[in-house]
């Protein structure tokens, strides 16, 4: 059934973690590391695992450089992955708006 | 379709308005920040015109002294400001449990920084060419201008705030000697008023809770 809205959302952003990344990364240029685990509130080990699944399926890139000695790996959402989230925030839409 | 799907959809699109409003934009600054800015600059403006009115009576005052005096009260005046007002904001961020140091904060700063320090040069070169006149005047135009500009990284009704104070430091300039009253106006009562806009709009609901 294709115009069954469950079925349109994604598998990927089956998650509170990953739906943050992606909503912050898609209002932002690009963010790092730390401006993220800020604004989702979660652990180091966490976020970093679920950052490495959006960048497997393609939906964020990443650029690692340097503040002086320090890392700074710095995230940015791909076409791709733009295009994945609004479809699935099409789907949330449609099934709220079908029950409503 | 069960409801649960419907209310758990609901709590999403909810949770990612949420994160998309807080990373592009600090949405946390307090109304009392600026009611507190506002008060500072009133009773400096005060302190201010009663030197001057000492200055007229006395008549015989040292020029240089007197600038010297100006100057500093109009450097505590700015520190007292931003400091009560830096208070407030971190207080109601505290409050959020969110972070006050952000990726959205901090280009606020930036982009407030960058016409306000060329704002201070400004000032500075008046003030050592003895261009005193324009000192008012281009404070208002600059600090103006920073709020526009940093508008666009908190809440939009700063920018209204922006255009009020430019627009007053843009009159000031025709009617320069009356310098002191166009500051008092911009930097404490429109201060004190939009401060309390602010926090009727929005702290007044999260005092409550």
């Amino acid at each position: 059934m294709m115009d069954n809205p469950i079925e349109q959302l994604n598998k990927v952003f089956d998650s509170r973690i990953r739906i943050g990344i992606m909503s912050a990364l898609i209002v932002n240029e690009s963010l790092n590391f730390n401006d993220l685990k800020a604004l989702i509130d979660v652990t180091d080990g966490n976020l970093a695992t679920h950052l490495k699944t959006l960048e497997e399926n393609n939906f964020l890139k990443v650029q690692k450089g340097f503040i002086g000695r320090k890392t700074n790996t710095t995230y940015t959402i791909t076409k791709a992955g733009e295009k994945a989230f609004r479809a699935h925030l099409d789907a949330l839409e449609k099934i709220i708006k079908k029950l409503g | 379709m069960p409801q649960d799907t419907k209310d758990t959809s609901l709590e999403t699109l909810q949770e990612i308005r949420s994160i998309m409003e807080r990373s592009a934009r600090f949405l946390s600054l307090s109304g009392w920040s600026g009611i507190w800015a506002g008060c500072v600059a009133l009773v400096g403006a005060v302190i201010a015109h009663y030197w001057l009115l000492q200055f007229h009576i006395q008549r015989s005052y040292h020029l240089d002294e007197a600038r010297i005096k100006f100057i500093f009260l109009g450097i505590v005046v700015f520190i007292a400001a931003l400091m009560g007002g830096f208070f407030f904001t971190a207080q109601k961020v505290r409050k959020q449990g969110y972070k006050l140091w952000n990726s959205a904060s901090r280009q606020l700063l930036l982009q407030i920084l960058v016409p306000l320090v060329t704002g201070g040069i400004f000032v500075l070169g008046f003030i050592s060419n003895a261009n005193d006149m324009y000192i008012a005047p281009a404070c208002l135009v600059f600090y103006g201008l920073a709020l526009i500009n940093g508008s666009k990284y908190t809440l939009t009704d700063i920018r209204y705030l922006g255009y009020m104070e430019v627009a007053l430091g843009c009159i000031n300039l025709f009617f320069a000697k009356y310098g002191l009253y166009f500051w008092t106006i911009g930097f404490g009562i429109l201060h004190i008023l939009y401060g309390a806009i602010m926090w009727n709009k929005y702290d007044r609901h999260t005092a409550k809770q």
